[in-house]
């Protein structure tokens, strides 16, 4: 009988998530429940100013009290070449401070002890004399030619420029402008945010003396990468070097980065030989952490009258704070922005990006996207929407006229990218049906009766998921492939580890569901381990939407490995020849004759106990997938809202979403995916943002002020779905991770600029809290930048 | 979290409260709810030497209407209770609308009325339904109880004229001379969040004419801003557009926002406007425009 693929949990199957089982019940495992043998507790202190030399540490009063066991300074640090460690973009960070601080919340020492209270009351002792230096919280105020040097660590940096970098074609491009009917402008601020998981950072360094041997638990998106670099920088031997990710509550790229932290603890441990647990608080994740976003974006399009886009001009200013330290492939400065406008079919385009240092938390990591993908899809919607107003011209029929149609794929974008495939007005159709496109004139007509301003916003992308291929994506050299290891039990069960990192995102599940696919063994017989680096084989990990386009697709790669090696003991075990054996969903047969066969649980147990001669024993392999190319997923978000002109709240009446991901592997988890990203771009678009003030003190840097929506106000998403298949993903998989987060924001940003486009307001930067949409309503101004913050009282 | 050190005394009756707090010499705190509380020792603004904990202290979660009207609500009554009393919903309306407001849903099981209005955040919900009210507190110390009325109550942020020795016990709301109408508006920036602006408005009426009114405001000062004032603008008339709008702008001059990541101190006095009338619109019976 054939095996029901759903009923064994392959693909398209909607599994309930294996690993909830523990999350539910508060059985789940992560790095702060576990407790080792004479454990100690690490605190860090932190600097209160965003600017200032350090005149002298005085730790005397620290190291009198009892309980505490080590108190490190930047000094004793520097002493062991540790003050200063290598970040993810080419660049160094501070450890602990020697010379100043350089934001609020760097680190400045650390005290150990035997338990969290004391560690804590002796940081409260430590006295810390500093001379104020000038802060520099934006990069207008970094560029000025009479700036303070914030990196004067650094022999040859000029000023507190990071770089410049530029892609595209000028000339072209500057030429195209010439011919141009129409041009149309805009510039815009992508407010700094932060992914601020659920749990916060941490770790538990375990040096273990007698034999050579360190142990990291550690909340880590890509354990592999970090024994690589902790063997650069603690100069240990790698295989001395175990890291293990237990379970991650959440993780959205603020757990890719190496942090102070983490050093810290090891070297703790070394010093003091005894196990040291550092477990970040919510301020200290907030503040000292990985942000994303914090660019100001500005640029033009070209066009012809009729709507073609002729060519498209870019310019980011990025603020990356004290350090570069941008989680991002080396080649590329600015991450993917320059996949901006790939849905559009455009001749040429030029982009040229600055980055500038300044008194703030470093970081600029992938706050779930790939790369700065969020601000150029984001930049991409808003100048769009400007477009089709200054034409004149429908926003939904002036994407449509520009797309990349369906036959044109793998287009080559004005950028450089090579897409892959899509439909794109196959999923604007849809969308535009689902919200009711063609009443919508009406319904306006309707709300403006009752007082209320309607307005229809509409987002469409696709973006590049899954890094890399190796050609062009590394991360300090190390490229960017992924790995799977499968190893089939005689019973036919089996065990597969993989290179990347769940966190909370399904991969126990949904690992399963693709040897399921492959191999035919149900999925709840396939154990599903990540994270240990002692176990599993070396991956990048998981950031930027790469597990399913990386790691899945070197979990198929191998379970067809494992299918090869079963086929020889399938022939083996029915006495033909190879070449006369038929697969069917877990289960060769004979060519010919149905009936006679035999499972892959019978092949599995054959390989250990009757393999022909000749054969190795055993029924396992391992595979590393260098993908050909990115995969490249579209979305087409729409939100409908109303506004409240007198206060300038707003509410969102409908939202959908229309997603092609390619095949999808869970959709129950896809879904889930979508709606999570889906609620963060409403948080950036209506409420959340980390700014600071003129001293450089964080605003966001606690839950008072760094908003996370809540089921409350989340608004519903109503989700639909197109299948293009990726064409060179071995399963047709596309990244999806990222998706809503990239593409979710324009469209309730376009949405309430649509309801504002007869006031002559044509940008409101984010967040769009009701009093900036009051501001812009009455004055018929644009709002720039960020929300204004304390003063006076 | 780490907070620094403390003693920890769970009494089972008042008197033994107000022994350990007057024993504390200010250093001593009481623990309602907790949900101002934990999360200022938390930060470490807050380091009392002791903590007493009234919550083992049995008959203080009552809410009640005495015979003549007035409304007691005692010092261990949630946040939750008062949402989803039948009483509250019939009788008291300004308090009604308040309470889905105040933080947010997990909050609400744990925090007290009577902790919210002695916390004096001035941002705090309770406070200014207190105020618009023109409700007391019954307070018990070594020395027996008195009477405080709340608009002689807060002094500034945080900081009232309640001795580090006393309990507030209850919290009452007089009888309207009518019947209570009113009502209770908050702009946040999500659920659980303190207001940028909010305005209380407690009405008396008898059928369409006022006999009473009270306003207060929350979110726009160093304190609960009381407005009650504005009453003149009202008491002895109908609820018309014109005493509406009179009403409004002499409650929005009461109010002292300050300009800050929320928005401007205009964009907030508007709010203020807006909300009494949206407020004073919705409980007049006269259609106005
Ligand atoms: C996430 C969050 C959001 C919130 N949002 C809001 C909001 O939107 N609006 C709002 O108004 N509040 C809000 N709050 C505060 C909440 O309403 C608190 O419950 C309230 O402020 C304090 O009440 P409590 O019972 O928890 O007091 P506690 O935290 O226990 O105590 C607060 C203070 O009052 C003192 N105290 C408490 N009870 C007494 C008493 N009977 N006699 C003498 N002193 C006493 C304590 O010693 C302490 O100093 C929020 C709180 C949180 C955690």
């Amino acid at each position: 009988m054939k095996l029901d693929e759903v009923k064994i949990g392959g693909m398209g199957a909607s599994r309930r998530r294996v690993e909830d089982n523990r999350f539910i019940r508060g059985k789940g495992n992560y790095v702060d429940d576990v407790v080792l043998p004479g454990m100690l507790h690490m605190e860090i202190l932190r600097s209160p100013l965003a600017h200032a030399r350090i005149k002298s540490i005085d730790t005397s009063a620290a190291w009198d009290m009892p309980g505490v066991r080590l108190v490190l300074t930047g000094e004793m640090l520097a002493a062991r070449n540790l003050a200063w460690m290598p970040t993810l973009s080419y660049d160094t960070q501070a450890v602990l401070a020697t010379d100043k601080v350089r934001f609020q919340g760097q680190e400045v020492c650390a005290v150990i002890a035997d338990d969290p209270y004391i560690a804590k009351d002796a940081c409260g002792k430590i006295v810390v004399e500093y001379e104020v230096l000038p802060p520099i919280v934006n990069p207008v105020q970094a560029a000025a030619a009479d700036a303070v040097q914030i990196r004067d660590d650094k022999a040859g940096q000029v000023g507190n420029k990071v770089f410049d970098w530029e892609i595209g074609d000028k000339s072209r491009t500057d030429k195209a402008f010439e011919d141009a009917d129409v041009v149309s402008k805009i510039e815009l601020h992508y407010p700094r945010t932060h992914p601020s998981p659920m749990e916060t950072c941490g770790s538990i360094a375990d040096y273990d003396r007698a034999t050579g041997k360190l142990t990291v638990y550690m909340t880590s998106q890509a354990p592999h990468i970090v024994r690589a670099a902790v063997a650069m920088v603690a100069e240990l031997p790698e295989q001395n070097i175990r890291i293990i990710t237990p379970d991650i509550g959440g993780g959205f790229g603020n757990k890719v980065p190496i942090y102070p932290g983490y050093v810290i603890a090891i070297l703790g441990s070394i010093l003091t030989e005894k196990p040291v647990k550092w477990i970040e608080d919510k301020t200290g994740n907030l503040t000292s952490t990985g942000f994303g976003r914090d660019v100001y974006l500005k640029g033009e399009m070209a066009m012809r009258k009729d709507g073609k886009i002729l060519g498209v001009r870019m310019n980011t200013i990025s603020d990356h704070g004290a350090f570069f330290a941008d989680a991002q492939p080396s080649k590329f400065k600015i991450g993917l922005m320059h996949s901006a406008f790939a849905a559009y079919d455009i001749p040429t385009a030029h982009m040229f990006a600055t980055g500038y240092y300044t008194n703030k938390a470093p970081g600029g990591v992938a706050y779930r996207c790939s790369f700065r993908v969020t601000e150029a899809m984001f930049f991409q919607e808003r100048m769009v929407q400007a477009a089709a107003d200054d034409l004149g011209m429908d926003q939904a029929e002036f994407r449509r006229i520009n797309f990349v149609k369906d036959e044109q794929h793998p287009h080559r974008t004005a950028f450089g990218f090579l897409t892959d495939s899509g439909q794109y007005e196959k999923c604007l159709d849809i969308g535009l049906e689902a919200i009711g496109y063609k009443n919508f004139a009406a319904e306006k007509a309707e709300a403006a009766k009752r007082g209320r301003l309607l307005g229809i916003g509409i987002s469409t992308m696709t973006e590049p998921l899954g890094a890399g291929n190796s050609r062009e994506y590394d991360i300090l050299g190390i490229k960017m492939f992924d790995s799977a290891e499968l190893r089939i039990h005689m019973s036919g069960k089996a065990l597969l580890r993989t290179g990347s990192r769940g966190q909370g995102t399904g991969h126990e599940t949904t690992w399963a569901q693709i040897v399921a696919h492959e191999l035919g063994i149900p999925a709840d017989d396939i154990l599903v381990e990540e994270g240990d680096t002692d176990t599993a084989p070396f991956g990048m990990g998981t950031y930027a939407s790469r597990s399913t386009p990386v790691a899945g697709a070197a979990i198929a790669m191998v379970a067809r490995k494992v299918r090869a090696k079963a086929r020889k003991l399938a022939a083996h075990l029915l006495e033909v020849s190879e070449e006369d054996i038929e697969w069917e969903l877990g289960r060769f047969y004979v060519r010919g004759n149905q009936e006679r066969g035999v499972t892959i649980q019978d092949c599995a147990m054959a390989a250990y106990s009757n393999m022909p001669d000749g054969m190795e024993p055993g029924l396992e392999n391992v595979a590393y997938y260098d993908p050909p190319n990115l995969t490249w997923p579209f979305a087409c978000y729409i939100a409908k809202i109303e506004i409240d002109p007198e206060t300038g709240v707003w509410d969102v009446l409908q939202f959908v979403a229309v997603d092609d991901c390619g095949v999808r592997i869970n959709p129950m988890i896809v879904e889930g995916q979508i709606m999570g990203g889906l609620t963060e771009a409403y948080a950036m678009a209506n409420m959340q943002y980390q700014t600071y003030d003129e001293e450089g003190n964080i605003i966001g840097g606690n839950y008072m002020d760094f908003l996370l929506p809540t089921a409350w106000e989340t608004p519903g998403f109503e989700l639909y779905e197109v299948v293009t298949p990726c064409p060179h993903h071995p399963i047709g998989a596309k990244g999806v991770g990222e998706c809503a987060t990239v593409g979710g924001p324009a469209a309730f940003v376009n949405a309430v600029m649509d309801a504002l486009k007869d006031k002559g307001v044509r940008n409101i930067d984010m967040p769009l809290m009701p009093n900036r949409v009051y501001e812009a309503l009455t004055t018929g101004k644009d709002v720039y930048g960020m929300p204004p913050v304390r003063s006076g009282n | 979290m780490y907070p620094s050190r403390f003693k920890y005394e769970s009494p089972k009756t008042l008197e033994e409260a107000i022994k350990l707090l007057d024993a504390g010499k200010g250093e001593a705190k009481v623990l309602a709810g907790g949900q101002s509380l934990v999360p200022m020792l938390k930060l470490r603004f807050a380091f009392p030497d002791q903590i007493v904990d009234i919550n083992n202290i049995p008959g203080l979660d009552y809410i009640r209407f005495d015979a003549d009207g007035s409304l007691h609500i005692g010092a261990l009554v949630r946040h939750e209770h008062l949402e989803k009393s039948v009483e509250i919903s019939k009788r008291q309306p300004t308090i009604a609308a308040a309470a889905p407001l105040v933080a947010d849903p997990i909050v609400r099981t744990r925090g007290t009325f009577v902790g919210s209005v002695c916390h004096a955040d001035p941002q705090g919900d309770w406070a200014a339904t207190m105020i618009a009210l023109n409700g007391h507190l019954v307070v018990q110390g070594p020395k027996g109880k008195r009477n405080i009325a709340m608009k002689d109550f807060v002094l500034g942020p945080y900081a009232t004229t309640l001795n580090y020795n006393e309990i507030a016990i209850e919290a009452v709301i007089p009888a309207p001379k009518g019947v209570a109408r009113g009502g209770y508006l908050k702009l946040e920036r999500r659920v659980g969040d303190f207001a940028t602006a909010s305005v209380a408005v407690a009405l008396d009426m008898n059928g369409d004419t006022v006999l009473g009114a009270g306003f207060a405001l929350a979110g726009v000062g160093g304190k609960t801003i009381d407005a009650n004032d504005a009453a003149s603008a009202l008491v002895g008339q109908k609820l018309t557009e014109a005493t509406i709008a009179k009403a409004a702008a002499l409650v929005a001059a009461k109010a002292e926002p300050r300009t800050d990541h929320r928005g401007s101190a205009e964009y907030k006095r508007h709010i203020v406007e807006t909300f009494v009338k949206r407020i004073l619109t919705a409980n007049s019976t006269q259609k106005v425009a």
